[in-house]
């Protein structure tokens, strides 16, 4: 969550209720557990740490002047790290859901040349299971476990070219002046 | 693969044809040895219907190089052209621009009957629907290339007996299409593709109608294949199917947008990140 919280940050400082909202909206039911004390923490965490720092807002919106974190330069460096390493083969569906809107949101990496280099990893991880699934018997222990393995890298590029028709299209919006 | 498999459809890495008995080589200019270079390449490929507003650019501009031995899979969402691709490949359609070149031969501007000769002997075809001849016996759809090849009766008996050996069939050689399974068609299929010992294999979503153990047949048979040299172009938008391949490329609205190479694989490397021992 650290990660998704920087990269959040990399546009412009932001305060923690603004923060939660954006994640609410990014995750829909899935976030529902998400309450405002977890992200404070996140951000507790990330100060001790130096990555962030709390100010002032310069000029509120509306109402008293709120805290806001912003990031510091080598909170800047992990953010922009963490959009190019690569997420391996045990990362879930949400996590990288999330990295690629902070991505979009951020301007720190182009989410369709983050799906397709996860499409390339994916691609190359099936490859491997595939060609054990053809030297092993389906019904041994070995077999079916490699067979549980490809159909879950199987579900997980089939999500990615889901992933791809909605960003090429909400990108194609953006351009157009709309919010994504 | 083994020796036995060797015989029965190894093919040389590079050079010209290797005839099979009564089967006359294809791009005869070329000596044994020689290197012509990769077995299928395609410059600026381009295929649209229609005209005007309702154009339609089903292929649009592929450049590509399938060199021999290679195993290479075409993904892509239906509609992506990928069909029209192989087909362009396979002398089946001709491109609106751009230039086929097949072991060395320039096709796409060949008249018809030499097209339709060079696509006998040099193109194996494998559809997702079989198209096996009803009528006819599972040996007798396997020889019927050859026969048409110029292959004498008994050379195309002899070859069809051995491919259906080797797609483990030769228990149903008298067998009718409407007689076998889903599975065990498409491996007679195969053997008809490979009885005129061709260039390439060209296979249109070659699993797309069969359940997962008669799809897994056929990538095995798929492994041998490539063991033995064969040079093969797959359609599929099958994501387990692709990754047996050496090499897939994926195509979107006609042009070809990722190109990632699978060769040098082997089982583990990767695999080994899944497990999580915490002892």
């Amino acid at each position: 969550m650290q990660d998704v919280v920087l990269a959040l940050l990399a546009k412009e400082p932001s305060h923690g209720y603004d923060l939660r909202r954006r994640l609410v909206a990014a995750l829909g039911p899935v976030g529902e557990a998400l309450n405002a004390g977890q992200i404070y923490v996140t951000l507790t965490r990330l100060e001790k740490a130096g990555l962030v720092l709390e100010e002032r807002e310069d000029t509120p919106v509306r109402g008293p002047r709120r805290k806001v974190y912003a990031l510091t330069a080598a909170g800047q460096e992990r953010a922009a790290a963490w959009m190019t390493e690569s997420a391996g083969p045990r990362s879930d569906v949400t996590d990288f859901h999330l990295k690629l809107v902070a991505a979009a949101e951020s301007g720190l990496a182009d989410p369709l040349a983050l799906v397709d280099a996860r499409r390339r990893e994916l691609t190359r991880s099936l490859a491997e299971v595939q060609r054990g699934v053809l030297t092993h018997d389906a019904n041994s222990e070995a077999g079916l476990l490699l067979e549980g393995v490809a159909l879950r890298l199987q579900a997980d590029l089939r999500w990615l070219e889901a992933c791809e028709r909605a960003w090429a299209a909400r990108t194609a919006r953006g351009r157009d002046g709309g919010n994504g | 693969m083994t020796r036995d498999g060797q015989q029965v459809w190894g093919r040389p890495q590079h050079g010209g044809r290797e005839g099979g008995p009564g089967v006359q080589a294809v791009g005869a200019t070329s000596r044994p040895g020689e290197d012509l270079g990769p077995t299928l390449r395609t410059v600026g490929l381009t295929r649209t219907y229609g005209h005007d507003e309702s154009l339609v650019r089903a292929v649009d501009g592929v450049a590509l190089e399938v060199p021999a031995g290679q195993t290479l899979a075409v993904t892509g969402p239906s509609g992506c052209g990928k069909s029209t691709l192989l087909q362009l490949l396979g002398g089946l359609d001709r491109p609106t621009d751009g230039e086929v070149w097949l072991g060395g031969q320039r096709i796409d501007r060949l008249g018809e009957r030499a097209l339709a000769k060079l696509r006998r002997r040099a193109v194996g075809f494998v559809f997702q629907d079989y198209h096996l001849m009803h009528e006819l016996s599972a040996a007798q759809n396997v020889e019927l290339p050859a026969l048409l090849a110029g292959a004498s009766p008994r050379t195309a008996r002899h070859r069809a007996a051995e491919l259906l050996t080797r797609v483990g069939l030769a228990e149903r050689a008298r067998h009718l299409p409407a007689q076998l399974s889903g599975g065990q068609r498409q491996r007679v299929a195969i053997a008809r593709a490979l009885v005129n010992r061709p260039l390439v294999v060209l296979a249109d979503e070659p699993t797309g109608n069969l359940d997962s153990a008669a799809t897994l047949d056929i990538l095995r048979l798929f492994a041998e294949l490539r063991g033995a040299g064969q040079t093969l172009v797959m359609v599929t938008h099958d994501e387990r199917v692709a990754a047996t391949a050496d090499r897939v490329v994926a195509l979107r609205d006609g042009t070809l947008v990722d190109d990632t190479l699978l060769d040098g694989i082997g089982a583990g490397a990767r695999l080994g990140s899944l497990l999580s021992w915490e002892g």
